[in-house]
């Protein structure tokens, strides 16, 4: 299963939520404002750190470069373009978005 | 079933396809559209004979909250309508412990019978649906 996630860590629960009713397995895109959860420092760093060790972790990248934060994404979150959000989308059985 | 049948029985077999659809609740009543717009939707997928489930999640569980009275905010009370849901064949009803929990509500404090689930009950739920509706 996919789940995405489009919002700030810091400004809404909904990274929080996705990680706590996730299976493990389970498939995690970040996009929009939701990316700044991949970047060092934020402080879900170490969480989405624990969530790697069960999950891919996945980030839109056109929306880390259009922020800035290109170059302080955490190690092993794999970034994925618009062709690779479709794939991702296409290879799931089923989609949840944690608006 | 892996032939392929006449036009009768086809239709027989598309009317007797039933998803599990799963209506995603994580917003409090009122101060969004959300929670108003997410009943209609199930009141619409009663009409389909689907395998509905409703999920509450987050603040999203505030939409059971007993008690609702919305008059002085001029505001349409929709909570009676969970009650409701019974007579479209709408029983599934699931709620996260641990956002009742966070906000010190217990299934007493709700307006409908719930089956309470922790986390990775509610993952699995998630898992096994067809089709998921965030709200």
């Amino acid at each position: 299963m996919l789940h995405i996630v489009n919002k700030s860590p810091l400004e809404r629960n909904a990274l929080e939520s996705a990680l706590r009713m996730v299976k493990p397995g389970s498939t995690i895109l970040l996009i929009e404002d939701a990316v700044y959860a991949v970047t060092k420092g934020n402080k879900v760093e170490g969480t989405v750190k624990e969530a790697m060790k069960t999950c891919t972790v996945s980030a839109l990248w056109p929306d880390l470069e259009a922020r800035g934060m290109q170059d302080t994404v955490i190690d092993g979150v794999k970034q994925v373009d618009y062709s690779g959000f479709v794939d991702l989308v296409a290879d799931n059985s089923s989609v949840m978005s944690w608006l | 079933m892996t032939e392929s049948t006449g036009g009768i029985e086809m239709e027989e077999d598309m009317s007797g396809t039933v998803k599990k659809f799963a209506f995603i609740n994580r917003k409090a009543p009122y101060g969004t559209i959300y929670a108003l717009e997410s009943l209609e939707v199930v009141l619409i997928s009663a009409a389909f004979d689907q395998d509905v489930s409703l999920v509450f999640a987050d603040d999203g569980v505030y939409q059971l909250k007993k008690g609702q009275a919305t008059k002085a905010v001029g505001m349409k009370n929709f909570s009676p309508t969970y009650r409701a849901l019974e007579g479209y064949d709408i029983e599934k009803l699931y709620v996260e412990k641990s956002s009742l929990d966070e906000r010190g509500l217990t299934p007493d404090d709700l307006i409908v019978d719930v089956e309470v689930l922790d986390s990775a009950e509610m993952a699995a739920l998630l898992e096994e649906q067809d089709v998921v509706m965030s709200f």
